[in-house]
């Protein structure tokens, strides 16, 4: 197990070193000049000649890479043009939000996702089954700006029951900052107003990003159930008349998971990308909105740590994903 | 003949097949099935954000132009980006993956590792921050998408040559002294062509929605082109009042996006059975 996490971890490397690069040579060979666009419009030749090198812009883009790489591995990426601040700070301060978002997205799409799955397996070619087909393949065909705008219509809008946007009223201060989870940390402060209104805020963005990741939850699941119920192990044990839930939800279900399990960390990089849109729709305050803004405003060292940063959480999550994989199904773990 | 009954008793995929046909009939006669064709750039001051009605069964919007028009003339954008993307995608994707399957060595390594590179961001990050690089452009959007929709084909094709380089049949044309390339292309592709057949359907339902979130984003379609994910960005001001602005649009996306989904789904069934949807 440790000698394939090692590997593992060792195959990530060459691949992050390339999309470094790749996001790099992007970023300086398009020829959008970002000290020209920094200098404003009204700027001398040499007011935009002072900014290229104030920012090394003129240096050869082979030292300006060696530059950008060794700050990356120190884990300094640079000033945001925009924000004037470390971007890494930024990252830093905005993460904790999309996490919020993301978790909360990925639990209901589990959550959900997966009991209906078995319901639909169950329920094979009957009624139920074909709603919920219909409603899996409309599910990753819906826009999720759309979807979200179409929330905000009905439910902030027209029966203002959900907030519109944001991630907290303006009348309510942040909870104390243990975690940077609102939800965990008002509960842990016990704030139970800022937990119901942080909770609130949640819903509608949440809902919107997980509707993607639930329909195809709930299609691998069914399709994993539907192949464990024709092996004989179940079929002993009907005979010998386990309960029918036990049987279902936990022999069965344990069984049926592993392509589950393996989507959710495809999905978790769908959700990152969801998090883009659902973010900027809602104005909430994460990575996602933070990617919109500097790629708005070209701010390219903010465009870079957030590609490069997406990266390696990806990376991880599809380690830790094979890990759990292991753990689900022992035979995988002895192949590692 | 078999596979085409077979095709034709899976409802949803017909259905599917359905909408992709239509709307490919709508695009191409876009002009004169639209009431208002010339509200692609003309406004009407007078009219604008007015509800549905008998004129105007979807609305006009802010600048008083139809809806009902410009989602019709939209879809000319949607399937134009999907078709060229997609295609774009398969001639780079598919012989780099044919490449890296059908050889050992660096070759075939540098090759995979490349498209690994690609694939370890989403698709939609990477198109957004190369489609800002280049300037937001329809045409653009339509260059960063291609750029980072290939690997995926790659990856496909990859792992049927090598499934396909080991059978009987390749052995026997390398035998018989057949070049590489003639291996490849004409004997190993024709059998990897199912499954590639159903990613190309799946993805163009995937690219209009990219594309239409490149264009809600400001970095797709530019004013006043109809396009549906700029006319659901332009409608957001006037929400809630002007509701048809921007639900009509989204619809048009879903259905059409919808459409290719069943489509696909349906094809698997049918031309992979190794990729069977299970019963």
């Amino acid at each position: 197990m440790l000698r394939f996490l090692v590997r593992r971890v060792l195959l990530v490397l060459p691949v992050l070193f390339g999309l470094l690069v790749l996001t790099f040579v992007l970023v300086r060979v398009v020829p959008n000049d970002p000290s020209a666009s920094l200098a404003g419009q009204n700027a001398t030749p040499q007011q935009i000649a002072e900014i290229r090198a104030k920012y090394g812009f003129d240096r050869p883009l082979i030292v300006q890479f060696g530059v950008y790489l060794k700050q990356v591995v120190q884990g300094d990426f640079g000033t945001s043009i925009q924000s004037g601040r470390p971007v890494a700070r930024d990252i830093r301060q905005r993460l904790p939000a999309t996490l919020e978002l993301t978790f909360a997205a990925l639990g209901l799409g589990i959550g959900l996702g997966v009991p209906l799955g078995v319901l639909a397996a169950v329920r094979h070619n009957r009624m139920l089954d074909h709603v919920l087909r219909f409603f899996t393949v409309g599910g990753i065909a819906i826009a999720s700006f759309w979807f979200a705008i179409m929330l905000q219509l009905l439910f902030a809008m027209q029966l203002d029951l959900l907030p519109l946007r944001g991630r907290l009223s303006a009348i309510m201060d942040a909870p104390k900052h243990l975690t940077g989870l609102y939800l965990v940390d008002s509960l842990l402060t016990l704030r139970f107003d800022i937990f119901w209104d942080s909770l609130r805020h949640l819903i509608l963005p949440a809902v919107t990003l997980s509707f993607g990741s639930l329909a195809t939850i709930t299609r691998f699941t069914r399709s994993g159930v539907l192949d464990t119920l024709q092996k004989e192990y179940v079929l002993y044990e009907t005979a010998v008349g386990y309960p029918r839930w036990l049987m279902l939800w936990v022999y069965v279900l344990r069984n049926s998971v592993v392509a589950t399990v393996t989507q959710v960390g495809l999905l978790f990089g769908a959700l990152l990308a969801g998090a883009v849109v659902v973010e900027a729709v809602y104005d909430w305050p994460g990575i996602g909105s933070y990617a919109v803004f500097a790629i708005f405003t070209s701010d390219y060292k903010a465009i870079l740590a957030v590609t490069l940063f997406v990266g390696v959480v990806y990376a991880i999550v599809n380690i830790l994903v094979d890990v759990l994989h292991g753990v689900i199904d022992p035979r995988v773990a002895e192949q590692m | 003949m078999l596979v085409f009954r077979k095709f034709l008793r899976d409802v949803s995929a017909v259905i599917g097949l359905v909408i992709v046909l239509l709307t490919a009939v709508v695009a191409l006669f876009a002009p004169w099935l639209a009431p208002k064709p010339l509200d692609a750039h003309e406004s009407h001051p007078l009219l604008r954000l007015k509800p549905p009605s008998a004129e105007a069964p979807f609305g006009t919007d802010n600048l008083g132009r139809d809806v009902f028009s410009r989602v019709i003339l939209g879809s000319r954008a949607a399937l134009t980006v999907a078709v060229l993307v997609v295609s774009g995608a398969m001639l780079i994707g598919v012989p780099l993956g044919l490449v890296a399957g059908y050889r050992s060595g660096w070759v075939s390594e540098t090759l995979m590792r490349i498209t690994d590179v690609f694939l370890a961001v989403p698709q939609l990050i990477l198109a957004l921050a190369l489609a800002q690089l280049l300037g937001p452009s329809l045409k653009n959007a339509m260059v960063a998408l291609t750029l980072t929709y290939w690997p995926f084909f790659a990856r496909i094709v990859y792992a049927e040559t090598r499934r396909l380089k080991t059978s009987v049949f390749v052995e026997a044309l390398q035998g018989l002294n057949a070049s590489s390339f003639r291996i490849m292309f004409a004997h190993i592709l024709p059998n990897a062509a199912p499954p590639i057949i159903v990613r190309a359907t799946i993805g163009m339902g995937f690219t209009i929605l990219t594309a239409a979130v490149l264009g809600f984003l400001g970095m797709g379609a530019t004013p006043p082109d109809p396009e549906w994910g700029l006319a659901v960005s332009e409608s957001r001001q006037y929400l809630p009042d002007a509701w048809w602005f921007a639900t009509f649009p989204g619809l048009a996306i879903f259905l059409v996006v919808f459409g290719f989904n069943l489509l696909g789904d349906g094809l698997r069934d049918v031309i992979d059975p190794r990729l069977r949807r299970s019963r």
